[in-house]
């Protein structure tokens, strides 16, 4: 049976994230648990909604420098008017989606480098997730405090997430025709154009889709850590890259995957505890964990080549 | 073949004119197309082609004229030009390498839509490729990165006969057959005869002569933005239709020198795949890869590039210089001017302690200009001012400008016209004769014709070596198919 170039993407990540969770298991055999898994993984489930929304934006092409930012700011509108008054709270976000869409737009319209205008962006956001919360404070919205905190049988919440995150957006990005289209502008946005797609409308409506999936990961993370913080999420930026990456995705040519890129969120997650349990110290841990990334992408690259000498034989 | 009853115009381009800055793309030019024909438009590189099929395809809007569709030329644009049945196979391959074939096919055909969109996209394009090209093993649930470039251009080709509720009224084909090795060529061809008699109309851009007489109803030539002639193919010969485009037919003399095999090879290979025969180059010679598209010979070009230059850390010796086949993917850089273009290969030998010496590029830069006629008002004007045949002109100038003594060509001239194509082969001959070594990947018989050796590769492969005489269209095509005894 022929596999398809696409599994064969998914098997680096998918295997490193195996044996990244078998050391874990044998050096901490009590993680092998329903608690363990989910202590775990828990704070896998904003990272994997950041890394799809960063997922989106890269499958055209583009990079979003702010999305740490703006994680920080949606906790801080989630632990603040989402949790007062949900109908204000609700109103911004919308609002946010809108600006992402905007962003969208502009990139497109303007010709201008995605990666200078999210990182202006990037002020914008830090900047209200200050004035909103000067001081870390507010408290998590009670529905999504529960939805974090539920306790499904047999398997953990974190997992459970995981997988729905996953199935959503593999549906969203690889089957739906939205989905095939985004990925036409990542590949060919010309021959997109000729087509007849307005390729402005489909820029405005993957950012805006990037812009829903960073709104749900903001209210994750603040589901999770109950009060939120104006630099809550700032790693967010360079993780949910990394978790693309990771996961299989390439910065052009919108070669993406969402089941990918969740499982490069679980492995960059568990690599921190991986190392934690290694007894490495936290000077450290920055180093070894771009360790961990680059002999994941060595495997990758190697893998890469074996495909191609294949395909010449 | 002749219908009686009144044609209805499909797509009418009048008094078009079109200016990019200083220069006049299009000049005024006229182009009818009637259902049920199939015209052939030829012309040099240059001569506005594809700048008037953009134009009836919507992507560009004329500074002056009208172009109406089925006698309305109420909009313009994209959308009404697909709205209208036009499609369009564009001569740089144009599908979505990171999609797989059928999900290629639902982007082309915003028709396909709702659910179980991909199983009704992947029996289209399965259908329709069976329907063009019979015999085919493409695999339409394989991303097209995986396919060769033939596959491509074959996948692409049917995405554009195919309809989803109604078929395309015209299919404008631009260089259709530059990546095909002449059976697909054939089967293409005469699938546009039954297209046409059924009505459908098809605008053929070709630089393969005996394709456009053989297959076309009408030839339209055109030269520095005007339509020059309009006559029924009929009435046109090769040599006629030569003379029309502006070039002088010269009679290819075959004169090959003596045998320049001498004791030491320049170059040589072993045996590829552990089978076949070796590979050896002299001086002086020019050595021709051929068979079917492929089949090997760009692997083999850069297998014998990296024998002599390490892929990790480059010599500084500029033993082998490289003309690519596919200029946008590695050929130009599509940001730089002309001669920063020409010159990148040379820097070295261009530069004193580290630093460009300007004043002497811009020598080699006026020196190559002339020397094969790059046709710019200035050499510091973008690559991408140039038309596509003066772009490779510009890379055969690089590769010649270094010291090297070798060259390897991957098919540098698809697409290019017949007027720069005799340029280029006048300088390949005068360098050959100073000792340069040329190693020719080719799939025109008219340009492996030109070499005193030739090397055919089959399935990865040299199957067969034909020397002086021996080289004949009959002789590789029979190297081709034959399964080799060699092996």
């Amino acid at each position: 049976m022929k596999i398809s170039s696409g599994t064969v993407r998914l098997i680096i990540p998918a295997a490193s994230l195996a044996v990244l969770l078998a050391a874990v298991f044998y050096m901490q055999p009590r993680t092998m648990s329903y608690t363990g898994l989910n202590l775990l993984f828990n704070l896998a489930v904003p990272i994997a909604l950041a890394t799809i929304a960063q997922m989106l934006i890269m499958a055209v092409n583009d990079l979003d420098l702010s999305m740490g930012t703006f994680v920080s700011f949606c906790a801080c509108v989630a632990a603040t008017f989402l949790q007062t008054s949900p109908a204000i709270g609700i109103l911004i976000f919308i609002g946010a989606i809108a600006v992402y869409a905007g962003i969208g737009v502009v990139i497109h319209v303007r010709e201008l480098p995605s990666i200078v205008v999210t990182l202006g962006m990037s002020f914008v956001w830090g900047g209200l997730a200050v004035l909103m919360l000067p001081s870390p404070g507010g408290a998590a919205p009670v529905w999504a405090r529960w939805l974090m905190t539920a306790k499904p049988p047999v398997i953990p919440m974190a997992i459970v997430a995981s997988i729905l995150i996953a199935a959503i957006t593999h549906f969203i990005v690889m089957r739906s025709s939205f989905g095939v289209v985004v990925r036409g502008v990542g590949g060919n946005y010309r021959s997109v154009e000729r087509a007849g797609w307005s390729v402005l409308r489909l820029r405005a409506a993957t950012y805006a889709l990037a812009g829903f999936f960073a709104v749900l990961s903001g209210i994750a993370l603040v589901g999770l850590t109950t009060s939120a913080d104006a630099n809550i999420a700032l790693r967010y930026t360079l993780l949910s890259i990394a978790g693309v990456i990771l996961g299989g995705g390439e910065f052009v040519g919108g070669k993406v995957s969402p089941i990918g890129a969740v499982i490069g969120a679980l492995t960059l997650t568990l690599a921190g505890s991986f190392l934690s349990f290694m007894r490495i110290s936290p000077d450290w841990q920055i180093g070894a964990q771009g360790a961990i990334l680059v002999v994941v992408l060595a495997l990758r690259l190697l893998l890469n080549r074996l495909e191609k000498r294949e395909k010449n034989r | 073949m002749i219908t009686v009853h009144e044609r209805q115009e499909v797509v009418a381009a009048r008094g078009i004119r079109v200016t990019f800055g200083a220069v006049k793309a299009l000049d005024g030019a006229d182009l009818v197309i009637h259902s049920g024909e199939c015209l052939g438009l030829v012309g040099h590189n240059g001569a506005g082609k594809s700048t008037i099929v953009n134009v009836i395809n919507g992507g560009l809007t004329p500074h002056d004229g009208t172009v109406s569709y089925s006698g309305s030329d109420a909009a313009h644009g994209i959308a009404t030009a697909r709205a209208n049945g036009v499609r369009c196979v564009f001569q740089e391959l144009s599908l979505c390498p990171n999609l797989t074939v059928n999900e290629n096919t639902r982007i082309m055909h915003t028709g396909l839509k709702g659910w179980n969109w991909r199983s009704r996209a992947l029996k289209l394009v399965e259908t329709q490729l069976a329907e063009v090209f019979p015999g085919h093993d493409i695999d339409c649930d394989s991303t097209v990165d995986d396919l060769s470039i033939a596959e491509r251009q074959m996948v692409e080709i049917a995405i554009s006969f195919a309809g989803v509720r109604e078929r395309p009224k015209l299919v404008i084909l631009d260089e259709p057959t530059s990546s095909l090795d002449a059976g697909l060529a054939a089967q293409l061809m005469s699938y546009i005869r039954r297209f046409v008699g059924q009505g459908g109309s098809v605008l053929l851009i070709s630089h393969i002569l005996g394709e456009i007489l053989s297959t076309c109803d009408r030839v339209v030539v055109m030269k520095d933005g005007r339509v020059v002639a309009d006559r029924t193919a009929s009435e046109f010969s090769t040599r006629t239709l030569v003379e029309a485009m502006g070039n002088v037919v010269r009679e290819q003399e075959l004169h090959r020198g003596q045998d320049k095999r001498g004791s030491t090879p320049v170059l040589s290979m072993p045996p590829r795949r552990g089978r076949g025969l070796p590979f050896e180059a002299y001086r002086g010679e020019m050595i021709g890869f051929a068979g079917l598209g492929g089949h090997g010979q760009t692997q083999a070009l850069l297998d014998l590039y990296l024998s002599r230059n390490s892929n990790w850390w480059p010599s500084r010796k500029e033993e082998l210089a490289f003309v690519a086949g596919d200029r946008s993917l590695n050929g130009t850089f599509p940001l730089w001017s002309i001669l920063k273009n020409l010159s990148i290969a040379s820097l070295g030998s261009l530069s004193s302690r580290s630093l460009v010496d300007a004043d002497r590029e811009d020598e080699l830069g006026a020196g190559w200009k002339k020397r094969i006629e790059i046709r710019t008002p200035d050499m510091n004007n973008r690559i991408l001012s140039l038309s596509g045949g003066n772009q490779q002109k510009v890379l055969f100038a690089r590769a010649l400008a270094t010291t090297a003594k070798t060259v390897l060509m991957d098919d540098p001239m698809r697409g290019v016209d017949v007027g720069t194509k005799q340029e280029v082969y006048d300088i390949l001959r005068s360098e050959a004769a100073t000792g340069r070594t040329f190693i020719w990947y080719s799939t025109e018989m008219d340009e492996i014709r030109l070499c005193d050796r030739v090397y055919v590769f089959r399935e990865g492969a040299i199957v067969s070596e034909l020397i002086g005489e021996e080289i004949t269209e009959k002789n590789v095509l029979a190297a081709s198919f034959t399964s080799g005894e060699a092996a």
